[in-house]
C-alpha cells in the first residue's frame, strides 16, 4: 500500500496537541491506527523522551518536516529525522504560507527529488493539483498526500471536485488525505472516494474525550472504507421507493 | 526523625512547609550548581477549572484547595478569577473551551477589564479562581520556613529524604520528562489588566498575568523538549503577537525578562508521590506546580504524620 508496507488500518494519527502522552497512546490504541506522526523541528533532538513514549505504541513512525518553510530546511530536518528515528519514511512538508499553512508546491517538488534521491520513502503533502502531483511521482514519490482543508481548519474536504478528478486520475497510486478533517464523517468522505488513507491529528487531540474521538475516527474511516469497495449505489435525480407500497400499514 | 527536602522550587518549599506546619523536622537542602527551579517561570495562575479544558477531573478537583492553601501561607493571593477571550475569528475556540470546562459564566470582558472594551466581544470568566507572583510566593514560604528555624543548606540530606528536585531526578524517576516553556515578562504601563486573561488561539494561546506596578508575566510555550537554552525568538515572537491581539498596548511594552524552564512530566501528566528504597519523590508536576505542589504537600504530610502517630 505505501512503499510496499501493507497496512491494516487506513488512519494515520498526528501526536501533537494531546493533553498527555498517556492519553495519545490511549488515543493511538483506540484508534486501530498503525502509522503515527512525529514532529522534530521545534523538538530537536532534546525531545528524546516523548520520542521514547512513541516508540511505547509500537507503531510506524512516520517523521514530519512540520515547520519547514524552505527547501534547504525541509532536507535538513528530514536528514536529521532518518538519523534520529531510524526510518527512510518521511513527510514531506514545505509550508508556503504562515498563516493558511498552505504546501508550497515549488520548493516541495525541489525537496521531494533531493530526498528521493536520497534513498528516501516521501509522503508529500500537496494540494489537490494534478500537475503538482504528476511532478513529486516523476521526483520518485511513491505517495501524495493531497490536503483536505488547512491544517488544524477542520473543514474538511474543502474542495471535492478537485479531489474526485485527482483520484481518478492517479488511479493506483496510493492517496492519503492529509489535513482539514475535522469530524468523522469527513474522514468517511475521504475513504467513500476511495482515498487510501487519512491522515489528522487536531480533531482527535483537541476533542473533549481524544479517545472517544480517536476510535470514533477509527472507524468511520473503516466503514467509509468498506462502503468504497462495496460499490457505492450512484446519485439519483428523484427518490424511488425500492419496494412498490400498495397501502397504509396495519399496525393493530 | 529530620526530614531533608532536596530542592529549592515550588514543590520543595510547600512540602517543606506543610512538614514543618504538622510539627515535624526539616531542613532544605539546595544542591549547589542546581538550575534555576521551573517554578521561577510559572505563571502563578491558581486556575483549576481552566486547566480543566486539557487536565484531567483529578486536577480540577484537588486543584481546588490550591486558593486557600496559598492564602493561608503568604500574602499576595489576589481572588480576581481568570477571564478567558479569543480573536473574532476564532471565536469557535471558545464554545470549545467553554464545553471542556465548567464552573464559567459568559460575560463581556469589557465589563470585567475595561481595557479590553470593544476589542472582544465575549468571553469566559472563571469567578473562583485566583493568581500569586511565584518568585513572592517562594520567597515568602522560604521567609516563613526560616523564621521558624528551618535550615537550607547545600550538602548530603539525611534523615528521611524528599526529593522534589524536579528534572534533576530524572536519573531516578526513568519515566519523567522534560516540557520546555517559555515566557517573558514585560513592563506595559499603557495596558491595565486586574486578572490572569487566557487567550485562545488554535496555534499559538498565551496567558497574561498581572504582576505588581504594570508588569505582566507572558506565558507560555509547551514544547515536548528538554533543551536548556534561552527563549527562541520563535516563542518570542508568537507570544508577543499573542499579548499584542490582546491589547496593542503591549507593542509599546519594555521587555524586562525572557525566561525558559523545563516542566518535570510524568507521561499522564499528573503530579505523583512515589516511595522509593531510600527517599520519598514528589515530582511531576508539569504545568500545575503552584496549583499542585501544595495539594502533594499536604498529602504527603498526613501520610507521614500518620505513620509517626502509628509508631507511637
Amino acid at each position: 500500500m505505501f512503499y510496499d508496507v501493507d497496512l491494516t488500518s487506513r488512519l494515520m494519527l498526528g501526536t501533537a496537541q494531546y493533553p498527555s502522552p498517556k492519553i495519545l497512546l490511549e488515543a493511538i490504541e483506540a484508534s486501530g491506527a498503525e502509522v503515527i506522526t512525529a514532529s522534530l523541528r521545534r523538538e530537536g533532538v532534546a525531545g528524546g523522551a516523548f520520542r521514547d513514549l512513541l516508540a511505547n505504541s509500537r507503531c510506524r513512525l512516520l517523521p514530519n518536516t512540520a515547520g519547514c518553510h524552505t527547501v534547504r530546511e525541509a532536507v535538513t530536518t528530514a536528514r536529521m529525522a532518518r538519523e534520529v528515528f531510524g526510518t527512510s519514511w518521511i513527510k514531506l512538508e514545505v509550508i508556503g504560507h504562515a498563516d493558511t499553512l498552505q504546501p508550497d508546491p515549488f520548493g516541495l517538488v525541489e525537496a521531494a527529488h533531493v530526498l528521493c534521491s536520497e534513498g528516501f520513502d516521501v509522503f508529500p503533502y500537496t494540494t489537490e493539483d494534478l500537475i503538482v502531483g504528476e511532478k513529486l511521482l516523476e521526483a520518485g514519490c511513491k505517495v501524495l498526500m493531497p490536503w483536505g482543508a488547512p491544517i488544524g481548519s477542520g473543514q474538511g474536504l474543502r474542495n471535492l471536485a478537485g479531489l474526485r478528478t485527482m483520484r481518478a486520475h492517479f488511479s493506483g497510486v496510493p492517496l492519503v488525505v492529509d489535513a482539514g478533517i475535522g469530524a468523522p464523517s469527513q474522514a468517511a468522505q475521504a475513504m467513500e472516494l476511495g482515498f487510501d488513507g487519512v491522515l489528522l491529528n487536531t480533531a482527535v487531540a483537541k476533542a473533549v474525550d481524544p479517545v472517544g474521538m480517536a476510535r470514533a475516527f477509527g472507524r468511520a474511516i473503516q466503514a467509509g472504507r468498506e462502503g468504497f469497495e462495496a460499490g457505492l449505489m450512484p446519485e439519483r435525480d428523484m427518490a424511488s421507493a425500492s419496494t412498490p407500497v400498495f397501502g397504509m400499514a396495519e399496525l393493530a | 526523625m529530620i526530614h531533608s527536602v532536596l530542592g529549592g522550587g515550588v514543590t520543595a518549599l510547600c512540602c517543606a512547609t506543610a512538614l514543618s506546619d504538622r510539627g515535624l523536622d526539616v531542613e532544605v537542602i539546595v544542591p549547589d550548581g542546581a538550575p534555576e527551579p521551573a517554578s521561577r517561570f510559572a505563571g502563578g495562575m491558581l486556575a483549576p477549572f481552566c486547566e480543566g479544558e486539557s487536565a484531567p477531573e483529578l486536577i480540577v478537583a484537588e486543584g481546588q484547595a490550591a486558593v486557600n492553601w496559598w492564602a493561608s501561607h503568604v500574602s499576595g493571593v489576589v481572588r480576581r478569577g481568570t477571564l478567558v477571550v479569543a480573536p473574532p475569528r476564532d471565536a469557535s475556540e471558545l464554545d470549545r473551551f467553554a464545553r471542556a470546562t465548567r464552573q464559567h459564566e459568559w460575560v463581556t470582558p469589557g465589563d470585567l477589564e475595561p481595557d479590553l472594551a470593544g476589542r472582544f466581544a465575549r468571553g469566559l470568566f472563571f469567578a473562583s479562581e485566583a493568581h500569586l507572583d511565584p518568585r513572592r510566593a517562594l520567597s515568602s514560604l522560604k521567609g516563613r520556613l526560616e523564621s521558624r528555624g528551618v535550615s537550607f543548606r547545600s550538602g548530603t540530606p539525611r534523615g528521611r529524604i524528599i526529593d522534589c528536585r524536579g528534572l534533576a531526578s530524572h536519573e531516578e524517576l526513568a519515566d519523567l520528562r522534560g516540557v520546555r516553556g517559555e515566557m517573558l515578562i514585560v513592563h506595559a504601563p499603557d495596558v491595565t489588566l486586574t486578572r490572569p486573561v487566557r487567550l485562545l488561539h488554535p496555534r499559538f494561546p498565551c496567558y497574561i498575568v498581572p504582576r505588581d506596578e504594570g508588569r505582566y508575566m507572558i506565558g507560555a510555550t509547551m514544547v515536548e523538549s528538554a533543551r536548556r537554552g534561552g527563549v527562541t525568538a520563535r516563542a518570542a515572537m508568537e507570544l508577543l503577537s499573542a499579548a499584542y491581539t490582546l491589547h496593542p498596548g503591549f507593542a509599546e511594552a519594555e521587555v524586562l525578562e525572557l525566561g525558559a524552564g523545563l516542566r518535570p512530566s510524568f507521561p499522564d501528566n499528573i503530579p505523583a508521590i512515589r516511595h522509593a528504597a531510600d527517599r520519598i519523590h514528589v515530582n511531576g508536576m508539569y504545568r500545575h506546580g503552584f496549583l499542585m505542589a501544595p495539594v502533594c504537600a499536604e498529602r504527603l504530610a498526613t501520610e507521614l504524620a500518620e505513620l509517626y502517630a502509628d509508631a507511637d
